[in-house]
């Protein structure tokens, strides 16, 4: 049913992962993609897949779940293989008909297309175990400095939260229309893209009606419970920073050391060597 | 506080409002002092024309006189566009007079520097249960009131607990309100406004979109709150066994309050109320028709009960 819809795709398990600060798992996203674009060198990708590999094992979130972002980045993915693959310059390696394909050209594809599904998966690794809200909320207190310069960081995250809230009932909403239109011999399947666009007004004008409507009235009943902006508010599940917290980003900044270290190090040349 | 004594007597099956602690010190306990006083309260609508000058005003409310006991039970009766909305949107200060005063608790609604002490002595809730919850988690809504007031962490925790045991709904707590039946939202919903600690609830057709069993759920927590917390209430509502319950109710009738009184005395008088568009309850309305055929019923019979027995009176 429509109603389930969770966006963002939590999956509710038990785990350390799950347990983390959003705020530490926010900046453990951002030091892991940063360090996949910041390091060539093939052992920091041993590093890389190593450490994701243990925080997945961690998340205790079944690895089908993970892979399923990649669905979506699919058609990228084989199109920035095939670009890489034909239009890098240098040795050439195989020929077929007028296209060559060089050896910094395979390098370039293997390596784009790695960057590409852990870029994914890392942060399939936070949207799965961290709750819509308890994002919102991370990124709230996360951004906060941005407020000396009146960035409205409590309100865009409301905003979010809110969101959050109303797109399964729009989405519901829109299913109830939909079928009412049809009902009533509505088509939104046929024709070209300017008599589909045109067949949409009907579905849209009440949905939007219906949108300001709900606003309206959430407005007010946020006003009627003291809502008044993040001034002078409370929080009922405050961010503080626990023990593992703080250990997790000890771990960011090992993982960092290593990877630098790693990338140095020319191991997987002195290897293929000998 | 007097109704820390009633609490203690002993609580009934269903346990509603029970869980409520002790501190909650905003009610009134037995004093009976008007917790709502209106004078000569009137509302104007502006309407707009197209190039947004004003060009008329509606008088959606007109120069009411509203009094309401603390502790008392009013639900307000009227037909769709009597006003009974806009009324009920002044009581915490949504809308704000055109003329005459309203005082809540003391305070006068237009002074701006008590809007929030308003906000909290009088909640709020509303006829859609989808559009007024703001939480993502059941919980999470409910503490949002109490965010906004600034009150501590655990003492937000405290009033969560005890709110959502209060209507019921704790085993919920971490449920997504978008799962729940449309009872269940209004119950949060009331959740919601009980962790405010507020002395009032004004309560805008809460049953209007929900099926007879989740009227049920609603009124009777309303009902229990009512009686063992003292918290005031206002009910608006254009279902007739609902407003049975009420200490006092009020009709109105194009911005007017035109009947108050008891449900008896008010379902006494089954003519006027059909003037004004309003149907009463079925027993009301079949010992209405036999007293006209000529059966020696009183007046102001209010349940099918009550009328068996009249009738068993009449017969020996
Ligand atoms: N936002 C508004 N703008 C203009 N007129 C309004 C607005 N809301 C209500 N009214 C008018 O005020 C009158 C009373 O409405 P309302 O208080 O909603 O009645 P009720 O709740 O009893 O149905 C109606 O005539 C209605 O058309
Ligand atoms: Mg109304």
């Amino acid at each position: 049913m429509i109603r389930d819809i969770t966006l963002g795709q939590f999956y509710p398990a038990d785990s350390v992962i799950h347990k983390l600060d959003p705020r530490v798992k926010l900046a453990g996203t951002m030091v892991f993609i940063v360090s996949l674009f910041a390091f060539r060198a093939p052992e920091a990708y041993v590093v890389a897949t190593l450490a994701l590999a243990a925080v997945i094992r961690l998340s205790k979130v079944p690895l089908k779940f993970m892979l399923k972002g990649l669905k979506s980045i699919l058609m990228i993915l084989m199109i920035t293989v095939v670009f890489n693959l034909f239009l890098i310059p240098g040795t050439p390696v195989l020929r077929i008909w007028k296209l060559t394909i060089t050896q910094e050209g395979i390098e370039t594809a293997v390596f784009m297309a790695i960057r590409l599904v852990y870029l994914i998966v890392g942060s399939s690794v936070m949207t799965l175990t961290t709750t819509p809200n308890s994002l919102t909320d991370g990124l709230e207190k996360a951004l906060r400095p941005l407020k000396k310069i009146h960035v409205p960081v409590h309100e865009i995250s409301m905003i979010m939260s809110i969101a959050l809230r109303f797109i399964p009932i729009l989405l519901e909403e829109t299913d109830k229309i939909m079928k009412a239109q049809m009902a009533r011999g509505a088509d939104f399947d046929s024709g070209n893209i300017i008599q589909k666009a045109k067949n949409m007004v009907p579905l849209l004008v009440p949905l939007f009606i219906s949108a300001f409507r709900r606003a309206n009235d959430l407005a007010m009943a946020m006003e009627a419970r003291g809502y008044h902006g993040g001034e002078g508010r409370t929080k009922m599940k405050p961010l503080i920073y626990a023990k593992r917290d703080k250990l997790a980003y000890l771990s960011m900044l090992c993982y960092l050391v290593v990877m630098f270290l790693a990338s140095r190090s020319g191991l997987v040349e002195r290897l293929l060597g000998l | 506080m007097g109704w820390k004594r009633k609490l203690s007597d002993g609580y009934d099956k269903v346990g509603l409002a029970a869980g409520l602690q002790d501190d909650w010190t905003g009610t009134g306990g037995y004093a009976e002092v008007g917790i709502i006083k209106g004078r000569k309260l009137s509302y104007d609508y502006q309407k707009f024309d197209e190039e947004g000058n004003p060009e008329s005003t509606v008088r959606a409310v007109d120069a009411v006189d509203l009094d309401v006991e603390t502790g008392d039970f009013v639900a307000i009766l009227g037909h769709n566009g009597s006003g009974k909305s806009t009324l009920a949107k002044h009581i915490n200060a949504i809308l704000l007079p055109t003329e005459g005063t309203l005082y809540v608790d003391g305070k006068d609604t237009q002074d701006e520097s008590k809007l929030w002490e308003i906000r909290q002595t009088a909640g709020m809730v509303f006829q859609n249960p989808d559009n007024q919850i703001i939480g993502t988690i059941v919980d999470e809504d409910v503490g949002f009131g109490p965010e906004n007031l600034g009150v501590p962490c655990d003492e937000i925790w405290k009033r969560v607990e005890e709110s959502l045991k209060a209507v019921g709904m704790w085993e919920y707590r971490a449920h997504s309100p978008n799962k729940l039946s449309g009872g269940q939202k209004q119950r949060v919903a009331i959740a919601g406004v009980v962790a405010m600690r507020p002395k009032c609830i004004v309560l805008d057709e809460p049953t209007a979109m929900l099926d007879p069993n989740g009227r049920k759920e609603v009124i009777c927590t309303v009902r229990e709150l009512n009686r063992r917390a003292h918290v005031t209430v206002l009910l608006i509502t254009h279902y007739m066994e609902e407003v049975i319950e009420a200490d006092k109710v009020l009709v109105m009738d194009q911005g007017k309050v035109v009947m108050q009184g008891t449900p008896k005395e008010i379902f006494s008088h089954v003519e006027e109320l059909k003037s004004y568009r309003l149907d009463v309850p079925q027993a009301t309305l079949v010992a209405y028709e036999l007293q006209k055929k000529g059966v020696g019923l009183p007046d102001g019979i209010l349940s099918m009960k009550e009328l068996a027995e009249e009738l068993e009176k009449l017969r020996s």
